[in-house]
């Protein structure tokens, strides 16, 4: 027990000692438990075999609660009606992905059968266009100027990244405050002497606020991984730089940005993914409305699949694998991006 | 290793023991678990009414989850689905959760006790083709009906329609009183489907074709969805309500009722004892009748069931617990200081006292109690329809769509029908 890091460090006889040795006990009777299993397994299977026997939780967890429910979607995405066990739903085939895309035109939602999932669609692109471009450039800026040598940066640095420790329902419900008809931000318009704002009646305002309020929350993370990149840009390019008299855009465009390409890629990939996946924060933002005008597509599958008396988890599965594969050709696009920077 | 020996022992000597000494106490104890939502204050007193059924029967006891509405809506079905849920349950949704009802019957001590006090209620839990089955009581028996800001309405000068006045006078009214106080929410409308129907049937609306297979968008109820799309035009209502959300969420007025935002607010009676609590003495409330139109001035019935469930282990002790609350004395009880209309027979045929119910919401108890005289049988049938839900939803979505301005009122309509005919065409698929 004395030979253990922790232990050698304390003071014979102290409480801190005593306590420590407690705390240790755990790990070290597990340990003596699984040595000798262990060292048989080893002789048995020979140690480069032993590196599978260690990956297997990780499959085990993966296998349980990643491909088994992914399989069991696809499954119920092939059937119908209204039971929730598999064996007692009756099989129709493409029905569900059929019905989806029964469409006039995939441009106008009201020519599409199932609508409320093209409007979704529709939202959820229009939603991922403006909050990525948006998130990108304000996670770039304000990398930009944290990099800089400037007072109490390590204070905004934190504020920056505050928001994103946040839970997305406390996020979407300080902002709800913030914008409802007595919220803080009419209260501030009537003190100026103006006219009061229903930001959730009008489906511009709505969407608009619905791209801020996810920009502010999850900007802080983004901003880190540039920050990253900009802190591993060598010091010496910018001293040549600065030796040649180099303008500040010039270095901005010529050495900052082509070298934080890299981390953009991630940024830009990991950004749509998450903004196509969107669904907390708006929903109890504004709940998908005026109307559908904020209606994305994972609050769809969760209305179809949930919310109605009849709960269609056929259709809500169809759903959800047309989005799953939407967001595998993104993962793809990141992987792509990502062996390029190996490159 | 000589160190950690005696530890060990030591645990698993305490283990064993307090199996063993836990262990009858334990097999004799049987657990039911409860889901809840509340309106009011009847969580509480249900906590008290089971407080004492155990202290008389100290070998059931009942785990109240009290949980939120929504999670009855919709976690409860799939609970249930999969055979993890509750023992029993308070639900709205009788007919959709009915095929999961449990028939008391041959558990309860006196079911003809149940079918003469609950009997025209029974058919709204029973599953579809049943006649027979006892699977609960009402908790409450519900009516749709307005409440009104008497107050905004004498600052305003403006006198109140009276008892049969129509739903166009009480628009024209609320939206003087409106303008002259500067109330953002002249009338208020739960976006509810169910709250919608105490329009469309005082409109005439008549839900069922010849066949008994439904027929939603007739005359009566196009003139109750123009009303609705013609009031969110003129500003009688505000889009806050039913153009501010998406697809079948509920969204009431409660809040700014309580704070002297709305003239008129359509809800209903359980709304009686939060107002109690909430507007106190801030301003004079009132119950009115239901406006009236063509089709009458008939109220939606409603109300919460405890239902109980076939996937539960322990039916006699659930029958046992459901004797206990639907006796007369404790349902009596449970309703006097939940301020609730009782959903029994007797209790509704001898009246009420509700001791501790202020003035305002005594009134209102009692104009509640006589609307619920005056429900037509059509109300009944709709809310006892097994498919009602996909209906209500149907058509909040879709007026909902409309009132916003993103499809005209025709489309609406067209959409309400489709829709409620691929769900019921879905729950029937084999």
């Amino acid at each position: 027990m004395s030979d253990t890091p922790s232990a050698a460090r304390l003071q014979p006889g102290s409480a801190a000692t005593a306590l420590a040795r407690v705390a240790v006990l755990p790990v070290d009777l597990a340990l003596r438990l699984f040595d000798p299993p262990m060292r048989w397994l080893q002789r048995a299977i020979g140690v480069r075999r032993m590196a599978y026997v260690f990956l297997l939780p990780n499959f085990a967890f993966f296998g349980l609660f990643v491909f088994l429910p992914i399989g069991i979607n696809i499954v119920f995405s092939v059937t119908g009606g209204a039971a929730l066990f598999p064996s007692e739903r009756p099989y129709v085939g493409s029905n569900q992905f059929a019905y989806l895309f029964d469409c006039g035109s995939f441009l106008d939602p009201a020519s599409c059968r199932e609508d409320h999932f093209w409007r979704g669609v529709a939202n959820t692109a229009k939603f991922v266009v403006f909050q990525v471009t948006a998130m990108v450039l304000f996670s770039l800026i304000t990398a930009l100027v944290l990099n800089m040598k400037i007072r109490g940066r390590g204070f905004f640095r934190a504020v920056f990244f505050f928001p994103v420790l946040l839970s997305p329902v406390v996020v979407a419900l300080i902002w709800k405050w913030i914008l409802q008809r007595d919220g803080l931000l009419n209260a501030a318009i009537t003190t100026l002497g103006g006219q009061k704002i229903l930001f959730f009646v009008d489906p511009s305002w709505a969407m608009f606020w619905a791209v801020f309020v996810s920009v502010w929350a999850h900007m802080g993370f983004y901003t880190l991984i540039l920050l990253a990149g900009l802190q591993a840009i060598p010091a010496d390019l910018y001293e040549a730089a600065e030796m040649d008299a180099t303008p500040r855009w010039r270095v901005l465009t010529r050495i900052t940005l082509p070298l934080l390409w890299p981390n953009m890629i991630v940024v830009i990939v990991l950004a749509l993914i998450k903004g196509a996946q969107t669904f907390d924060e708006v929903f109890v933002l504004t709940g998908g409305g005026p109307g559908t005008a904020t209606l994305m597509v994972v609050q769809y599958i969760y209305e179809t699949g949930f919310a109605s008396q009849v709960q269609n988890f056929g259709l809500a599965a169809a759903a959800s694998v047309v989005l799953g594969l939407v967001l595998f050709i993104l993962t793809l696009l990141q992987f792509a991006a990502a062996r390029r920077k190996e490159i | 290793m000589r160190a950690i020996t005696p530890v060990i022992a030591s645990l698993a000597l305490s283990l064993l023991s307090a199996s063993v000494l836990g262990g009858p106490a334990a097999a004799e104890t049987t657990t039911l678990r409860m889901a809840w939502y509340s309106d009011g204050n009847e969580g509480e007193v249900m906590a008290d009414l089971l407080k004492r059924f155990h202290e008389q029967n100290q070998d059931i006891d009942v785990v109240l989850d009290q949980v939120p509405y929504k999670a009855v809506n919709e976690n409860l079905p799939v609970q249930l689905a999969s055979g993890q849920g509750p023992d029993i349950a308070r639900v709205v949704d009788m007919g959709g959760l009915s095929r999961f009802a449990l028939d008391m019957r041959p558990f309860l001590k006196d079911p003809g006790y149940w079918e003469a006090n609950f009997g025209p209620f029974l058919e709204w839990m029973r599953p579809a083709g049943d006649t027979q089955a006892i699977p609960g009581f009402m908790t409450q028996l519900t009516v749709t009906g307005p409440f009104v800001n008497k107050t905004l309405f004498e600052q305003a000068g403006v006198a109140m329609p009276g008892e049969k006045a129509t739903w166009e006078d009480w628009a024209k009214a609320v939206k003087e009183v409106a303008g002259k106080v500067q109330a953002p929410f002249p009338l208020a409308l739960d976006r509810s489907g169910h709250r919608f129907y105490a329009l469309a049937v005082s409109q005439g609306t008549k839900v069922f074709a010849a066949n008994g297979e439904p027929d939603v968008v007739d005359d009566g109820f196009k003139r109750a969805a123009q009303l609705v799309y013609d009031w969110h035009k003129s500003g009688v209502m505000s889009k806050e309500l039913w153009g501010s959300v998406s697809g079948t969420a509920y969204r009431g007025a409660n809040d700014e009722f309580k704070n002297a935002q709305v003239v008129m607010y359509l809800s209903g009676s359980w709304q009686i004892a939060q107002f109690a609590k909430t507007v106190d003495n801030a301003f004079d409330w009132v119950a009115v009748p239901n406006p009236c139109g063509p089709g009458g001035c008939s109220s939606m019935p409603g109300g919460g069931a405890l239902m109980a469930f076939k996937s539960t282990q322990h039916p006699k002790e659930v029958a046992r617990l459901m004797d206990y609350l639907a006796s007369e004395p404790v349902l009596a009880e449970f309703c006097a200081r939940s301020l609730f209309v009782p959903g029994h027979l007797g209790l509704a045929k001898k009246g009420l006292d509700y001791p501790t119910a202020s003035p305002e919401a005594a009134a209102a108890l009692k104009i509640f109690t006589a609307s619920a005289a005056q429900v037509s049988p059509l109300a009944y049938r709709i809310q006892g329809y097994i498919n009602s839900r996909i209906i209500f939803n149907a058509v909040i979505s879709r007026l909902g769509q409309a009132v916003s301005g993103e499809t005209s009122l025709e489309d609406a309509e067209k959409r309400i029908t489709a829709d409620v005919a691929q769900q019921i065409a879905e729950r029937n698929k084999k």
